[in-house]
């Protein structure tokens, strides 16, 4: 059943991280993933992925959530891994053929590897730990400054709030009219690709027809509602940065310059 | 002979996860070709994932369903047969018409069954003056219809596949009462005429006590009772405690009975009527 899938990977909790300002951690989680890149040698790739751990350890959620996220891009790790593995300089270790590895090259692999997991594990902290209403709130606040440029910026959170909201909704409407569909022998399974395409029509226009009617009713409550966009707009959870929200930004401003630090004073590894 | 038979019938959603819940557990019953077997029960209680599981839209986890004595998952590349010979009309089924008329979209079942253009006519004209639909309903588009007749237009969809074992999960809900009337009384003649089996899942008791000739009721997963109407309903304590209840006049003939007063029982406004009508000829005489 389409109902089964879980939708959203937030994952409810009254951790530090839950409760942190979302525009703060985005910042932060942002700001962690451009120093991942900063960072030049291993000392100082070592700070963010300690940062990266340490949010792991303080989010509450279980391992086996971060396990899943990995699995689903192992493969992109390993394929750039293994295509480092024949760049960079240092002694020979292997010969296979035209082809040596060198132990650059194995640096290389484990520094790139490292690189990538640190990169989705920072990402999954913050779908781990923020509803998407509290992420888009946030997206909103942060694209403020773009309304000089006549962006429309709430309207353009409004339309991801209720795009995520109605995914769940959707799914279990499409569950029940393939049911009702399937009900009239329609025939999912078999055929040819065109057969195939063919036979989601009947699930299609349903669908489609369902969406509209879901879209005159919502708009319909929300004009009763008295919403007019965001002009003059106040908000029921004010966001709030309290002095959880500052001590990680400096302990994140230190680690930071920290890597800075260690990029001067130490050789770079990547050759 | 039993047209729909489920041996120790069990479905369980998400098994292996910690969402895993028991929707139907051990049921057993037997339903005989031409009868009108009313479900009730409260939501939540596992009368939709039972009849879906009587058409193999769900595959029970343990236990089996029998179409005339053979188990329907037996040959799962056939469960599509069975979906013919057992029709099911879901709940609000006027949200899955999809085609450009009335005509075509009644069609869809008849032409998935493999017959001769000829015939999927036929039946689909005949289905649609099953439910009512007048000849220049036909050529219309489902969309510009009003919801009872979109309704009907769904319902003729199932009928037109001319089904063995007719299922309809709340048919009349969200309909105004001529509507809920019109509907019932359709579904009633469509099974006298036809003489097929139907199943009528609803929440309004009196609707169940004019068509059904006996209950099942669902409580908590499992078969709590299966029994003639009459009988069902003479166990109104029970059905009270299972968040159900009787039909209002049955209800209020029974206050009677307990006041004194020499009535019967009643399913029906009629039967209510026959029952208190000498009393007031009498001009009411207590017991």
């Amino acid at each position: 059943m389409i109902g089964d899938i879980a939708f959203g990977q937030f994952i409810p909790g009254k951790s530090p991280l839950h409760r942190m300002d979302p525009r703060v951690k985005i910042v932060l989680i942002f700001l962690f993933i451009v120093f991942l890149f900063v960072a030049q040698n291993f000392v100082a790739l070592a700070l963010p992925v300690l940062a990266a751990l340490a949010a792991i350890f303080l989010s509450g959620v279980p391992l086996r959530q971060y396990l899943k996220s990995v699995k689903a891009v192992i493969f992109i790790v390993l394929f750039t891994s293994v295509l480092n593995l024949f760049y960079g300089g240092g002694q020979t270790l292997l010969k296979l053929g035209f082809m040596e590895i060198k132990s650059g090259g194995v640096s290389n692999a484990i520094f790139i590897a490292v690189r990538i997991l640190t990169l989705i594990l920072l990402s999954a902290v913050l779908t781990f730990t923020t509803s998407p209403n509290s992420l888009t709130d946030a997206i909103e606040r942060l694209m403020k400054p773009l309304k000089v440029f006549h962006v429309k910026v709430h309207e353009i959170a409004m339309i991801m709030t209720i795009a995520l909201r109605f995914v769940p909704t959707l799914l279990e409407e499409t569950d029940k009219i393939m049911s009702a569909q399937k009900a009239r022998g329609a025939d999912l399974e078999s055929g040819g690709l065109v057969q195939r395409a063919k036979a989601l029509l009947p699930i299609l226009i349903p669908l489609f027809v369902s969406s509209f009617r879901r879209a005159y009713d919502l708009a319909m409550a929300m004009e009763c509602r008295c919403y007019h966009g965001g002009e003059g707009r106040t908000k029921m959870k004010v966001l709030h940065a309290g002095k959880g929200d500052a001590a990680a930004c400096a302990v994140s401003c230190l680690l930071c310059a920290a890597v800075i630090v260690c990029n001067i004073l130490l050789p770079g590894s990547l050759t | 002979m039993a047209v729909i038979e489920c041996k120790n019938l069990t479905y369980v959603y998400g098994e292996g996860t910690p969402f895993c819940r028991k929707a139907v557990d051990n049921v057993n019953l037997s339903i005989e070709k031409g009868e009108f077997i009313g479900v009730i029960g409260h939501t939540g209680s596992g009368k939709s994932t039972l009849i879906q599981t009587l058409n193999g839209l769900l595959r029970p986890t343990s236990g089996q369903v029998l179409l005339d004595g053979k188990d329907i998952w037996a040959e799962p590349k056939k469960i599509r047969q069975v979906r013919f010979r057992v029709g099911m009309v879901f709940q609000y089924p006027e949200h899955q018409l999809f085609e450009e008329t009335v005509l075509k979209d009644i069609s869809f079942g008849p032409s998935n069954m493999g017959l001769s253009p000829q015939e999927v006519e036929d039946r689909a004209r005949r289905a649609a003056a099953f439910v009512g639909l007048s000849e220049d309903f036909l050529t219309k588009s489902p969309f510009e219809l009003s919801g009872g007749e979109k309704r009907r237009v769904a319902i003729a969809g199932v009928i037109a596949m001319d089904p063995d074992v007719l299922v309809l999960d709340e048919p009349t809900a969200g309909l105004d009462p001529r509507g809920r009337d019109v509907l019932l009384t359709q579904i009633t003649s469509y099974h006298k005429t036809r003489g097929n089996t139907v199943l009528l899942v609803s929440h309004s008791m009196e609707d169940i006590a004019r068509t059904a000739d006996r209950i099942l009721v669902m409580n908590d997963s499992h078969a709590a009772m299966f029994a003639p109407t009459r009988e069902v309903f003479a166990r109104g304590a029970e059905l009270e405690r299972m968040g159900l209840r009787v039909p209002q006049i049955t209800k209020i003939l029974s206050m009677l009975r307990e006041r004194g007063w020499p009535v019967g029982t009643a399913l029906t406004m009629e039967e209510a009527v026959r029952e208190l009508l000498p009393l007031l000829e009498k001009g009411g005489v207590r017991a």
